[in-house]
C-alpha cells in the first residue's frame, strides 16, 4: 500500500479525534457551566415541550434568522439543508449494505452539491457587498467559506469532470472504520478534496463552527418562561 | 431645541444608515468617583495590575454565566443583527451594531482563552488586551442599553445585553466604574431609592398627592406609607414621586386600589423599584437591592407584591427575585408573586370591579410604545406575549382612539426609548437623542396617518427618556403619558354605579 494511502488513514483518524474530543470538550464546558438566572428572550414557551418546539423551529427553520434577514436566511438555509442532504448522500461510503433511507436521497444530493455552491456564494457575496457583513469579516470568516466552497468544488468536479474510483474509495473508508486501511485512490481532485475536509473537520472544535453544538445551549432560547411559577436554582458550584 | 451635534432627520421611510467608523468614538459617561465606587465594593480607581485583573475577572465570567461562554463562541459573524440596534441606526457607527459590540470582548476572549486566538490572532481578529481596548470597552458598553432586540433576531439567540453586562462588571472590577448607575445605586443601600428621597420627604409628596387629587376629584384617595394593614406592598420607581408625567401613573394606581376597595402600601424602606444592579451586571448589588422589598414586605406583613410601571424593575422583579429574594412562600399563593400593577389593573377590569368613562380620553389619539425590557425580559399574565396584550387592553379600556405603531417597531422588535440601561444621564445625552430616532420615526409615521396625540408607555426610564428628547426632534414632551394615568382619568370613582 502507498504511502498516500497511509498519511490519509493517518490525517482522518487523528482529525476525527480532534473533532470528537474538541467538541465533547466544549459541550462539557457548555454544561457545567451555571445559567444561574432565567434569561429566556420573551415571549418565550412557558412549558418544556414548548421550548423544544422552538429549539426545533430554531434549528430546523432558522427561524431568528428568517425574522432578522430574509437573504441571509434563503442563502444560510439553503447551504444547511444542502449540506444535511450531501453528507446523507456521503454516508453510502460508510455503509454496505447501504441503508435503504440513504439510497433513496442519494441521488438528489447531486443538485444539494449545486444548492450549497448557491448558498455559500451568497453568503460569500454578502461579505462583500453589505458594508455592515464587510465590517464585522475577518479573515477566518472569508477562509471558512473558501474551505466549504473548495470542498464543494472538488465534489462537483469529480461528479462531472475527472471520475474518481468511487468503488476504491468506499473500501478505504470502510477499512478506516475496521482498522484496516484498503489503498485509497491518489488521483489528485480526491486527495484535494480529501485533505480538506481533513481540515474541517480538525479546526470545527477551535472556530466558530461551535455554533452548532453552541444553539442547543443558548439560555434565550432553551430556557422555560416560568419564573414566578419555579423558584429557578441554576447555580452549581459556589 | 438647539444641540451640540447633528440631530437626526426623520425621513418618511425608515433606512438602514452606511457605516461611518468612528462616529460615536468619542461618546463616553463620566466615570465613578471613588465613593461611588467603593460603595459598591469596587475599587476606587483604575487598578496597577488592571491587565490581569479584567482577563482574572473574565475566566471567573466565563465560568459564571453559560450565557457569555456560550455567546463568546457561537457567533457565525452572519450579519443578521446589524441593522438592529437603535444605536447603530441612528449614530451610524458600526461598532454599534450589536456584533462589532460583542467583538470588542469577542477579540480579547479569543487572544487568551482560544487555541485559534493564541496562536492565529490575525487569523480570528484576536487582540491583546490594552488600555486602548479598555478604553474602548468603557465607551461602547456604555452605547448599548441592554434592550435585547438583537436576541430576538440572532439565530443562536446571542443577547450583547449579556455581555454589556459583563463588560461593565470587568470595568468596574478594575476601577472603571460609571458614575450615573454606581451612585444611583450607592444611593439606594443608604437611603432606599434611586432620588436619594428620604421617609419624610416621602411623607410629605404622598401628602401633597392625596390634596391635589381631593382638589380634582373630590375624592379621598390615600396613598398611604409604611400601612402594616395594607394587603398589597406597592413597589414603584422613585421617579413615580414627582417626575412628570410618572406621578400621574401613580395617581393612577391609587385610584385603581381606591376603587377596588384593596387596602394598599408603600414602604419607605423599599422605596425603590428600579434595580440598577442589572444595569451594571453585579448580581451582588442586584440581590442587594432587591432585598429591601422581601424585608419591607415581611416587616409589613403584606400578602401580595405589586410593581409598578417600570421596564427593567419588572424585569428584575419578574425574572430574578425569585432566585434572588425568592422564595415567596409567605405571599398569597392566589396571586402570582410579584405581580405587576397592570396585570392587577387587567384583572379587576375582569372581574368587572372597575368602571370607565372612555370619553375623558378622548381628547387624545393614543400609541403604545412597548418598554424593552418588559417586551424582551419578562411576561404578564398566563400566556407567552401577554405582555404586549395586557396593556393595550388596559389603553382601550379607558381610550376611545388607539392605534398600533409599524409591526417591527412595537411588541418584541420594540426599539428601546434610547435611554434606558443605566444611560439616562445628561453627560449621553447626544447618545440618548439619536438612540431615540428608530422609535421617533415609527411614532412620526402615526403621527402622519393618525394624528396621534400622545404615546403611552409603562417604564419610568421611557417616561424620563422621552419627555427629554422627544422636543429634539420637535414633537411635544407632554407627548408621553403613563398607561396608568389613562386608566385614572378614565376611572369612573365613587359608589354610585
Ligand atoms: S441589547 Fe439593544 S442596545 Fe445593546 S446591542 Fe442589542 S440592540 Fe443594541
Ligand atoms: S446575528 Fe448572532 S450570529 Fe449573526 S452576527 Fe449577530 S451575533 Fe453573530
Amino acid at each position: 500500500m502507498s504511502i498516500v494511502t497511509y498519511l490519509y488513514a493517518g490525517a482522518f483518524y487523528l482529525a476525527a479525534l480532534i473533532l470528537v474530543v474538541g467538541v465533547a470538550r466544549k459541550v462539557g464546558v457548555y454544561a457545567r457551566t451555571p445559567a444561574p438566572y432565567k434569561i429566556p428572550t420573551t415571549p418565550a414557551p412557558i412549558t418544556m415541550p414548548g421550548v423544544a418546539w422552538r429549539m426545533f423551529r430554531e434549528t430546523v427553520f432558522f427561524e431568528s434568522l428568517f425574522k432578522a434577514s430574509k437573504w441571509t436566511w434563503l442563502f444560510g438555509w439553503i447551504f444547511h439543508f444542502a449540506m444535511l442532504i450531501v453528507l446523507i448522500r456521503h454516508l453510502r461510503y460508510f455503509l454496505d449494505p447501504v441503508w435503504l433511507w440513504v439510497a433513496i436521497i442519494s441521488p438528489f444530493g447531486v443538485y444539494a452539491g449545486w444548492a450549497m455552491l448557491l448558498g455559500l456564494s451568497g453568503l460569500w457575496g454578502r461579505r462583500f457587498l453589505v458594508d455592515r457583513v464587510r465590517y464585522i469579516s475577518a479573515p477566518s470568516d472569508h477562509l471558512m467559506l473558501a474551505l466549504l466552497l473548495a470542498i464543494v468544488s472538488t465534489g462537483l468536479m469529480m461528479k462531472y469532470v475527472w471520475h474518481t474510483d468511487i468503488v476504491a474509495v468506499k473500501a478505504f473508508f470502510l477499512g478506516l472504520l475496521r482498522f484496516d486501511p484498503a489503498p485509497l485512490p491518489s488521483d489528485p481532485l480526491l486527495l484535494t478534496h480529501l485533505a480538506l475536509v481533513v481540515i474541517l473537520m480538525a479546526v470545527f472544535p477551535v472556530s466558530k463552527l461551535l455554533h452548532a453544538p453552541g444553539v442547543f445551549f443558548s439560555p434565550t432560547r432553551n430556557q422555560v418562561d416560568n419564573p414566578r411559577e419555579f423558584r429557578h436554582q441554576g447555580i452549581r458550584s459556589s | 431645541m438647539k444641540a451640540e451635534f447633528t440631530i437626526p432627520v426623520v425621513t418618511n421611510i425608515p433606512t438602514t444608515p452606511s457605516v461611518v467608523d468612528g462616529a460615536m468614538a468619542h461618546s463616553r459617561p463620566f466615570v465613578a468617583k471613588s465613593d461611588h465606587q467603593s460603595a459598591l465594593g469596587f475599587p476606587e480607581e483604575l487598578v496597577e495590575d488592571w491587565h490581569d485583573r479584567a482577563l482574572a475577572k473574565m475566566k471567573e465570567l466565563l465560568g459564571k454565566y453559560r450565557s457569555l461562554q456560550v455567546f463568546m463562541d457561537s457567533c457565525v459573524k452572519c450579519g443578521a443583527c446589524t441593522d438592529k440596534c437603535h444605536y447603530f441606526l441612528g449614530t451610524s457607527d458600526p461598532k454599534n451594531m450589536p456584533v462589532a459590540r460583542q467583538d470588542l470582548m469577542r477579540k480579547v476572549y479569543r487572544r487568551y482563552f482560544t487555541f485559534a486566538g493564541k496562536y492565529f490572532p490575525w487569523l480570528v481578529g484576536a487582540v491583546d488586551l490594552t488600555r486602548e481596548v479598555l478604553e474602548e470597552w468603557y465607551s461602547y458598553y456604555h452605547q448599548c442599553s441592554e434592550c435585547r432586540r438583537c436576541s430576538v433576531y440572532c439565530p443562536y439567540g446571542i443577547d450583547t445585553a449579556e455581555i454589556t453586562m459583563a463588560g461593565r462588571e470587568i470595568l468596574a472590577s478594575v476601577g472603571i466604574g460609571q458614575k450615573y448607575s454606581n451612585e444611583i445605586i450607592g444611593k439606594v443601600f443608604k437611603i432606599g431609592n434611586n432620588l436619594g428621597l428620604p421617609q419624610p420627604a416621602m411623607a410629605d409628596t404622598l401628602l401633597d398627592l392625596e390634596e391635589e387629587i381631593k382638589e380634582d376629584i373630590d375624592v379621598d384617595v390615600r396613598l398611604p406609607l409604611d400601612n402594616a394593614d395594607a394587603e398589597v406592598l406597592l413597589v414603584t420607581p422613585s421617579a413615580d414621586f414627582f417626575a412628570e408625567p410618572h406621578v400621574d401613573g401613580l395617581i393612577g394606581y391609587a385610584k385603581v386600589f381606591h376603587q377596588a376597595g384593596i387596602p394598599w402600601t408603600l414602604s419607605s424602606h423599599a422605596s425603590e423599584a428600579a434595580n440598577f444592579g442589572l444595569f451594571i451586571g453585579n448580581d451582588e448589588s442586584m440581590q442587594k437591592v432587591a432585598a429591601r422589598i422581601r424585608e419591607a414586605a415581611l416587616e409589613l406583613g403584606v400578602r401580595r407584591i405589586v410593581v409598578g410601571e417600570c421596564g427593567h424593575a419588572w424585569r428584575v422583579a419578574y425574572s430574578y427575585w425569585n432566585t434572588l429574594i425568592g422564595p415567596f412562600d409567605f405571599l398569597d399563593p392566589n396571586y402570582p408573586a410579584p405581580q405587576h400593577i397592570c396585570e392587577a389593573t387587567y384583572d379587576l377590569i375582569q372581574a368587572g370591579a372597575l368602571k370607565f368613562d372612555k370619553e375623558q380620553n378622548d381628547d387624545k389619539v393614543v400609541t403604545f410604545h412597548d418598554s424593552c425590557n418588559v417586551a424582551r425580559g419578562s411576561r404578564m399574565g398566563n400566556m407567552p406575549g401577554g405582555q404586549f396584550i395586557i396593556p393595550r387592553a388596559l389603553i382601550r379600556a379607558s381610550c376611545n382612539h388607539f392605534v398600533d405603531m409599524r409591526e417591527d417597531s412595537i411588541r418584541e422588535g420594540t426599539y428601546c426609548c434610547g435611554g434606558g440601561g443605566g444611560l439616562l444621564t445628561d453627560d449621553l445625552t447626544e447618545l440618548r437623542v439619536k438612540g431615540a430616532l428608530p422609535r421617533v420615526q415609527a411614532l412620526h409615521e402615526v403621527i402622519e396617518q393618525y394624528q396621534v396625540t400622545h404615546m403611552a408607555a409603562i417604564c419610568a426610564i421611557c417616561k424620563s427618556q422621552f419627555t427629554k428628547v422627544l422636543p429634539f426632534y420637535s414633537l411635544g414632551m407632554d407627548m408621553i403619558i403613563s398607561v396608568h394615568q389613562l386608566v385614572g382619568d378614565a376611572l369612573v370613582m365613587g359608589s354610585e354605579q
